[in-house]
């Protein structure tokens, strides 16, 4: 059974000034397990689509199912990262990361066992009484993570999580959450208007049609190396290939 | 942050208290200076201290309403006053944003009727309230609590409104419910805002109570100014607005610690 089916999803946008079609009869499935990319020129819809898979948002026409069971709003197997790392700054790192479990009226015993599991493995255990601007943008992208991961979601939806970092770190942060994501065994579909940082993450690549959104093309990203990363992916030979490739698809004027 | 200091370090800091020590002194010597000078021009009679008063005189004015024993009456009657129209106002003012944030319809509805309450000057409703409440205390209250209650409302309203909405998004993508939006992302992250409404209410819970007492009072400071102002005494009227100032500071600066008290602990 897939994790995540979507089936002709349309989202027409309504103002004053009339209907704004932001996405047209879209149509996908995700494997569990699987990395998928979504990119598209910006303005596409695809925050949108993202958006109606996390439950925040409803579609005109279609529906999405999760695990074969019909989406009809907020549901907890799915985690959802920003843009932003929006942690808050009025809580401490630890306070932040078991948000979702306040949220969820989770905060058991075992779950924050957990949590402190996932701090001490991916080496924010001695930051946890810290405030979020003592920590540097990768660890708060870590830790906004680790808030993702401690309600336990099968599926994350990254919507341009790591836009808001610099070049550099940004590097850095795609192969630190590429292997937490493999090493917890999540499915994810990552939104991105970056086309190196899609291919060198995704397993498979949705590139995107202008507004109104369609899927233009579906690319298979395969690279010649074991246990490969973000990162060592970058310098994979076909990497170029996939990037003339989507490049070509994606159109793009000035 | 590198334990070990460098001299340079070392000097900077030495820099910056010499720097705060200076300003502290310079501002004890300024209220020194002003009150010499006070005593001064009006000791030589280059100003008339039966109009002016002077510090000396204020002094003697307070040790007699002391001796007298009403200077505590008015004192106490006014403070307590002024706190519990503060307080009405602060906590009222903070239940209508937080029902305005809630009901999208219901701030709609009543956005025109807060900007015209905003507006009005609300000291135009004293005789009002006299007449409803009777000259008495319960009038002047009310009349401090309508001075802070729309201010406050109208504050804290838009900094609920300026709550980051990525950050309503992620806790919806937890599922919060509205309530959870409430009390999870938009009343921490307005503290602030809250806090900033706080400072602006003393001063205008003070404005409130004065004005009351001088529509209507038996006792209190700002009956203590009419009466000082009608019979003449100047020296009266200058002692009770030090006591005020005075009082008043006393007052915004608890707020201000009792905001950083709060900050610490959460």
């Amino acid at each position: 059974m897939p994790a995540v089916t979507v089936e002709n999803i349309s989202k027409r946008y309504h103002t004053i000034d009339g209907e704004i079609p932001a996405l047209d009869n879209i149509s996908f499935e995700v494997s569990e397990g699987e990395f998928i990319g979504i990119v598209g020129p910006s303005g596409c819809g695809k925050s949108t689509l993202l958006s109606i898979i996390a439950g925040l948002l409803k579609p005109s026409s279609g529906q999405v199912s999760i695990f074969g069971e019909k989406l009809t709003g907020v549901n907890p197997r799915i985690g959802y990262m920003l843009q932003r790392d929006s942690l808050f700054e009025w809580r401490t790192i630890y306070k932040n990361v078991i948000l979702g479990l306040e949220i969820q009226n989770q905060v058991t015993p075992d779950r924050l066992e957990h949590v402190e599991h996932l701090l001490e493995k991916y080496g924010l255990i001695n930051f946890r009484n810290h405030h979020p601007s003592q920590l540097s943008g990768g660890m708060r992208q870590r830790a906004a993570l680790i808030r993702t991961l401690a309600v336990n979601p099968d599926i994350l939806l990254l919507d341009e999580a790591f836009s808001a970092l610099d070049y550099q770190t940004r590097l850095a942060v795609n192969d630190d959450i590429y292997k937490i994501i493999k090493k917890e065994g999540k499915t994810a579909i990552m939104v991105t208007h970056d086309i190196s940082e899609a291919i060198c993450m995704s397993e498979r690549l949705y590139v995107m049609s202008k507004r109104p959104g369609t899927i233009k093309m579906s690319v298979e990203i395969k690279f010649n190396q074991e246990n490969r990363t973000p990162l060592s992916s970058r310098e994979a030979p076909e990497f170029r290939q996939y990037f003339n490739k989507v490049w070509k698809e994606l159109d793009v004027h000035v | 942050m590198y334990k070990q200091e460098s001299e340079e370090q070392k000097k900077y800091l030495q820099k910056l208290k010499a720097r705060k020590r200076l300003i502290t002194a310079l501002r004890i010597l300024l209220l020194i200076f002003i009150f010499v000078f006070w005593e001064a021009v009006t000791r030589f009679n280059w100003l008339d201290p039966f109009i002016f008063s002077s510090p000396g005189r204020m002094l003697n004015t307070f040790i007699r309403l002391y001796n007298e024993g009403s200077l505590m009456t008015h004192i106490f009657t006014t403070l307590w006053e002024t706190v519990v129209g503060f307080l009405l106002g602060t906590i009222f003012g903070i239940l209508i944003a937080i029902i305005l944030w809630l009901s999208e319809t219901c701030s709609r509805v009543l956005e025109p009727y807060l900007v015209v309450a905003n507006a009005l000057p609300k000291i135009a409703l004293g005789p009002v309230f006299i007449v409803w409440m009777g000259a008495g205390p319960v009038a002047i209250i009310t009349v401090a609590v309508t001075v802070s209650l729309i201010v406050t409302v109208l504050e804290v309203y838009t900094g609920f409104l300026e709550t980051d909405s990525e950050k309503i998004r992620l806790v919806q993508s937890f599922g919060a419910n509205r309530k959870q939006v409430l009390t999870k992302v938009v009343l921490p992250s307005s503290f602030p805002v809250m806090m900033n409404a706080l400072k602006v209410n003393v001063g205008m819970s003070w404005v409130g109570v004065i004005v009351g007492e001088f529509l209507v009072s038996k006792a209190g400071l700002g009956y203590l100014i009419v009466y000082g102002g009608q019979v003449f005494q100047l020296d009266l009227v200058m002692t009770s607005v030090l006591i005020l100032s005075v009082l008043a500071a006393l007052m915004y600066f608890g707020v201000q610690l009792l905001g950083k008290w709060i900050s610490e602990k959460y």
